[in-house]
């Protein structure tokens, strides 16, 4: 019931962050340290107009709001903020599919998540790119 | 040469090192998108972030979402490599792609990129300039740093390695 709560407000939260809309990104699921995001194609996010493929930057930002996102579930967390994050880009996202990030708290102390994170353009197997960040913990003092 | 000469010469190598910018930049959707522009002065590159609310991440702050700081590092990180080409091409006499008509070169893809988040960003203007630290046949490695009121003050740091194409390819 709590974890549901706290759910439901981180994704009213991430709902509202205005890079995150303007990118169309949707929360499609959150919580016990995880979270899955996805963004969709747009001809306005292109890095390489001589392929069509997204910009990385723009994966960066999925990653990182995703990243942020699974932070933000853990219990006691007000809120967070992206110490480092490095993203490996494995190949180009296929041009018009969704990508899709999956970011996992695999370690969190009393200040710091550390994360990792996925992203996909449908094939689950073959991953666009993989990100570790650390995140910040900010608690009631 | 000298005088007049020597000056019309400047002005046209500037010229032509001014339109390989703008086509370079002018043709990625995503620059425009975050409105990032790029300053010229001689050989060196400043990438310009203007503030647009579009771009905060915590409006409750309000800070330049994560993303979009690293975004704005990899943008000028890529056009750094690119301008590094365009820019020995006409230093080595060459009239420079977009003078000749030519197609701007092909842009390096980055393989990974790391950014460290020093402060928030603020909600106003941002600017960036890249390093090439190494630039090989095929990878090279660029670092780039952030800053908004102060050059000294860095918001955020990046190191990427990037996959260079082949000048013909």
């Amino acid at each position: 019931m709590e974890e549901a709560g706290r759910a439901a407000a981180v994704g009213a939260f991430m709902d509202r962050l205005p890079y995150a809309r303007a990118l169309a990104m949707a929360v499609e699921a959150l919580g016990g340290g995880e979270a899955t995001i996805a963004m969709p194609w747009n001809a306005a996010l292109v890095g390489d107009p001589a392929t069509g493929v997204i910009h990385g930057g723009a994966v960066s930002a999925l990653m990182d709001t995703a990243g942020g996102a699974a932070a933000m579930t853990m219990p006691g967390t007000l809120g967070t903020a992206t110490l480092d994050l490095r993203i490996d880009y494995m190949r180009p996202a296929a041009p018009g599919a969704t990508i899709r990030a999956r970011a996992t708290c695999y370690h969190v102390t009393r200040h710091v998540a550390f994360v990792r994170a996925v992203a996909s353009d449908g094939d689950d197997a073959h991953p666009v790119a993989t990100a570790a960040g650390a995140f910040t913990i900010e608690r009631a003092p | 040469m000298s005088g007049p000469a020597a000056t019309a010469a400047a002005a046209a190598a500037g010229d032509g090192r001014d339109r390989a910018l703008a086509a370079l930049v002018g043709g990625v959707p995503f620059i425009a998108f975050l409105g990032i522009r790029f300053d010229r002065r001689g050989d060196e590159l400043t990438a310009l972030l203007p503030f647009a609310e579009r771009l905060i991440g915590n409006p409750s702050l309000p800070a330049l979402h994560g993303g979009v700081t690293a975004a704005f590092l990899e943008v000028t990180a890529i056009v750094e490599l690119a301008w590094a080409q365009i820019r020995d091409e006409i230093e080595a006499g060459g009239p420079g792609p977009a003078a000749a008509g030519g197609r701007p070169p092909r842009l390096s893809r980055t393989i990974d990129f790391t950014v460290d988040y020093l402060r928030p960003g603020l909600p106003r203007e941002a600017y960036a300039r890249a390093r090439v630290n190494r630039s090989g046949r095929r990878y090279a490695s660029v670092h780039v740093e952030a800053w908004q009121d102060s050059r000294a003050r860095l918001f955020a740091q990046a190191t990427g390695h990037f996959l260079v194409p082949a000048r013909d390819g």
